[in-house]
């Protein structure tokens, strides 16, 4: 072995030294001030984004660690975009967590939880491909039930038992791929499979997919994804519909095309019908959703719709990876802009509770608008300029169906999204009162994220470019 | 590289973003000022750039900047004989609009700040010259629009209105996209620049990836103009508008549907557009007729100006139709038909912007746009009797109005190309005539009669200065058009011989 080059992993490591160094830390600091905790998980997040901008410049694609972890211009791009979400998150929780008792464990468990999200998509072998998903998937249970109450005892739970079958159905899988096709490394099992039986081939597939859906909060595996956000914290909430899917979406990527040979097992027909059922089953349900939460839990089920549209097309488009990168990247800032509006004002929770917010938080509402109208994908937010590659991709690799099944779905979410928009900007006071309690940091974090997400759009061709390429065997 | 195009554009957005700042409870009257002057500067520099446009055809005042160069999409903006009037028209109305909005109370601030976002996005589409830029402003039109419905509307139904309007706008315009996709692909190297992509007529071979695209942009064109069956969204968006939102809507968005025909579906799909050219004559056939029918059924003023557009979108589709037919036979009417097209986009602008501020005039005084509700008008109200009979007489095309200079270039110049189709059509002119003229018996002939207050009577005042100040200009203007065409049809002309040279390629 002579590619174990810690050097390349800096970014992981800043995550992992951040939540062990939190952990210990916590243990000793005050109840109520545990705020150096936070301070720290955020100079780790700062720290791997700057190594992650100077290995990006300065450092070619590489594999590490034996043929297990490959380095290369999705890895770097996920790093970027889960750092930064998590920089968001950190900020936007910042008033549910500030003073709680178990504030450390919040930090630590969120920095975990983006390492494992981040070691998803530079998994190149299954092994790791399933440690990740464990690493990405653990801390979040205990996310899930972080706030103690007896909501959230229910959401962990559901989340861990959907978690674990979910896991033990993916191990299952990794076990039957590596019978298939005699390895675990993407490469060699791309091989050996192509010799192998189909059947198997197709079984362990599936089976590894349950893992990767249930990350990524996709049809069939999204049942968890309205309790959990309903019934956690919108800083929790926040996070576990956010952070999980961007590595899960990219591992994916790399699974699909490095490790399954097409003329085997038909995957991309397998995505695309995935994608189709997300998107319409996520918009289905939250037609008539009157719970915040819950609507935007399901919008996000249709959100992953949209992004599975370009791992169904993963190589054989040149649009699709840059697509999904940028997708991703203005998914997570537009959808965290969402929640950080939904942090700010802790008292709504209901569509109804968020009528005449315009008059009384002009900012606030001027940021919702912007981010729910991101999540639509109207220009010029990062969201459009992702959703235009990414529907150039569908209909560049084939499946056209899947373009126009995606139009009649957005227009289709318009139709929610205007449901919460329209009452926030009615004049009248909120039906439940009291919903003028406002988190003013939560706030700025939706300012923040709400001018991020048209930045991002604007200058979409700055970053593009950046995000071509093969991924590397 | 002149950048007065960009500054044209955006300057409403400045001085938007420069509103913003001010404290909301600053007068109204400043808000609205500050949108005249705006307005007025704006219709200042089209003046400079209509008298600096060559007379040879072409983009003129180009700018192209790389935006998404590894998507192929560049701001690239540049107008020319199809869309400067186009731009006109909007600055015109839009100024129009800030001094008849001197009379609103509700919201100035806001609503003088997302008028200002309106009207920058509204000239983004007509000098947009690449795919993307052109969708990225047609669909914040849709927002805008939306905002300005559901929230200056009228109430509860302002706001069903509001999302319908929306839903159905937004279904047409991410049509629109898919179709830009198909054209984009089809490009090599792939690329959303207009310009581009009309020489290089990527989809000349045909085939279904150039039906697809002409149907997903015709489909996304038509829901906007709209054209039968996709009209179903415009008579309760405009009824449930605000009289200023309706002008705009009516003079503006609608334009943005018939002008996507002639600068994308026309010149970048050729000759799938010649194949599918009788199809656009037929519906636009059927707007006209269908459109005429209903408006004659309506006892709602407003909602019988709305289908009269329909109407007059369809003698549009007619005209653009028909210079798809038959090409090469007869150059100099397939010229006319296309030059008539512009023309009558210009002029359903001016007509049917100052029916709309009439008919807001109306329910100002009235709260009620029933005409049973009104009768014998005009002896207590001369000057908006007067004002409102012009814009009828103007709006049915009477000669010496600029719709009959529109109207009889469309028709002529289809006649040769279409005759059973063009024939048909002129009916419309007839039921058009009927319907108005019954509509003016109503309101302004008879027994003075006026809906009134529980209690009281009110005050039915005759135009003030301000609205007339508003409308007079653009009945003034659809008569200079109507009485010496020549100074519009200059323009338009040259550009249109290009795009009928482009389609019969």
């Amino acid at each position: 072995m002579t590619n174990e080059n810690p050097a390349a992993l800096i970014p992981e490591l800043a995550l992992l030294a951040g939540a062990v160094l939190g952990l210990l830390a916590g243990a000793w600091l005050p109840r109520r001030r545990q705020w150096p905790v936070r301070a720290l998980a955020g100079a780790a997040c700062l720290v791997g984004l700057g190594a992650t901008v100077i290995t990006a410049a300065t450092t070619p694609a590489q594999i590490v660690f034996g043929a297990a972890y490959a380095v290369d211009t999705a890895t770097q791009a996920t790093r970027a975009t889960v750092l930064t979400a998590t920089l968001l998150a950190l900020w936007l929780s910042i008033d549910t967590v500030d003073g709680h008792r178990r504030e450390s464990e919040f930090v630590v468990l969120l920095q975990l939880g983006a390492l494992g999200s981040i070691l998803l998509s530079g998994a190149n072998d299954l092994l790791l491909l399933f440690a990740a998903f464990l690493l990405a998937s653990v801390p979040f249970y205990g996310l899930a039930g972080w706030a103690g109450t007896g909501r959230t005892g229910e959401a962990a739970m559901k989340y861990y038992l959907s978690g674990a079958f979910a896991g033990v159905v993916m191990l299952t899988g990794t076990a039957v791929l590596y019978g298939a096709g005699g390895a675990t490394g993407y490469a060699a099992l791309h091989e050996g499979l192509g010799a192998g039986p189909a059947g198997a081939a197709a079984v362990g597939l599936v089976a590894v997919l349950a893992g990767l859906t249930f990350k990524a909060g996709a049809a069939p595996a999204h049942f968890w994804v309205p309790d959990v956000t309903d019934g956690t914290p919108a800083a929790v909430a926040a996070v576990v519909t956010t952070i999980p899917k961007i590595g899960a979406l990219v591992g994916a990527y790399r699974l699909l095309p490095g490790a399954i040979p097409v003329q085997v097992v038909d995957w991309p027909l397998l995505l695309a019908v995935i994608a189709a059922v997300s998107m319409t089953l996520g918009n289905l349900a939250a037609f008539f959703q009157t719970s915040v939460q819950r609507l935007l839990a399901y919008s996000t089920i249709s959100q992953v719709g949209y992004l599975l549209m370009a791992v169904a097309v993963a190589g054989r488009s040149a649009e699709a990876l840059p697509g999904l990168l940028f997708y991703l990247a203005g998914y997570a800032v537009t959808n965290l802009g969402a929640f950080a509006v939904v942090a700010a004002l802790p008292a709504a929770r209901t569509l109804d509770d968020y009528r005449g917010l315009a008059r009384r938080r002009p900012a606030l509402a001027a940021a919702l608008v912007v981010c729910l109208l991101g999540l639509v994908g109207t220009p010029p937010t990062a969201v459009f300029l992702g959703k235009l590659t990414v529907f150039t991709a569908a209909v560049d690799g084939g499946f056209g169906w899947l373009a126009v099944l995606a139009v009649v779905n957005t227009v289709a979410s318009v139709f929610y999204y205007l449901r919460w928009i329209a009452p926030a900007l009615r004049s009248g006071d909120p039906a439940a009162g009291s919903a003028d309690v406002v988190h003013s940091r939560s706030r700025l974090a939706a300012l923040t994220a709400a001018a991020a997400s048209v930045l991002l759009g604007i200058a979409g061709g700055a970053v593009l470019p950046l995000l071509g390429g093969a991924l590397i065997r | 590289m002149s950048v007065v195009l960009s500054l044209i554009v955006f300057l409403p957005a400045v001085v938007a973003a420069a509103l913003l700042c001010v404290p909301s409870r600053v007068p109204g009257r400043v808000f609205v000022g500050t949108w005249i002057a705006t307005g007025l500067a704006d219709l200042g520099l089209i003046v400079a750039v209509w008298t600096g446009l060559p007379a040879s055809g072409g983009f003129s005042f180009e700018e192209r900047l790389p935006w998404i160069p590894s998507a192929g999409i560049s701001y690239h903006v540049g107008v020319d004989g199809l869309s400067l009037p186009l731009l006109a028209l909007t600055a015109v109305l839009f100024t129009a609009c800030a001094v008849f909005a001197l009379r609103e109370t509700r919201r100035v601030k806001a609503y003088v700040v997302l008028f200002l976002g309106l009207q920058t996005v509204c000239l983004g589409v007509f000098v947009a010259l690449d795919l993307i830029l052109f969708f990225l402003f047609f669909d914040l039109s849709i927002v805008a629009m939306y905002f300005l419905i559901a929230g200056w509307g009228h109430g509860e139904r302002g706001r069903a209105a509001a999302l319908k309007f929306f839903l159905y706008t937004f279904l047409g315009s991410l049509a629109l996209l898919l179709g830009f996709i198909v054209v984009f692909l089809a490009a090599d190297p792939h690329t959303f620049d207009i310009p581009t992509l009309v020489t290089a007529n990527p989809l000349a071979g045909g085939g279904a990836a150039a039906g697809l695209a002409l149907l997903a942009i015709g489909i996304g064109l038509a829901v906007k103009t709209p054209t039968v069956p996709f009209h179903t969204w415009l008579p309760p968006a405009h009824t449930e508008a605000p009289a200023t939102g309706s002008a705009i809507l009516a003079g503006v968005l609608l334009k943005m549907g018939t002008y996507g025909f002639v600068r994308i579906a026309m010149p970048i799909l050729p000759a799938t557009w010649r194949d599918y050219a009788l199809v656009v004559v037929v519906v636009g056939v059927v707007s006209v007729v269908y459109g005429a029918l209903v408006a004659l059924a309506q006892t709602d003023v407003k909602r019988m100006i709305a289908y009269t557009s329909i109407n007059h979108m369809g003698y549009v589709l007619l005209g653009v139709g028909a210079a798809g037919l038959a090409p090469g036979t007869d150059e100099q009417a397939r010229q006319l038909a296309t030059t008539g097209a512009v023309t009558q986009m210009v002029s359903h602008g001016l007509i049917t912007g100052a029916l709309f501020l009439l008919t807001g005039v109306l329910h100002d005084r009235g709260h009620t746009y029933d005409m049973g509700a009104y009768s014998g008008l005009s002896a207590r109200t001369p000057r908006f009797a007067g004002l409102f009979a012009v814009a009828a007489f103007a709006s049915l095309g009477l000669p010496g109005f600029s719709g009959f200079i529109a109207e009889f270039q469309i028709l002529t110049g289809a006649l040769a190309p279409a005759p059973i189709p063009t024939a048909v059509a002129v009916t419309g002119i007839v039921l058009t005539a009927a319907l108005f003229l019954v509509a003016l018996q109503r309101l302004f002939l008879g027994p003075l009669r006026i809906p009134d207050a529980p209690g009281a009577p009110r005050p039915f005042a005759d135009l003030h200065a301000g609205e007339a100040l508003a409308i007079v200009p653009l009945l003034v203007l659809a008569t200079v058009i109507g009485l010496a065409p020549r100074f519009l049809l200059d323009v338009i002309e040259p550009a249109a011989r290009t795009l009928n040279q482009l389609v019969a390629r």
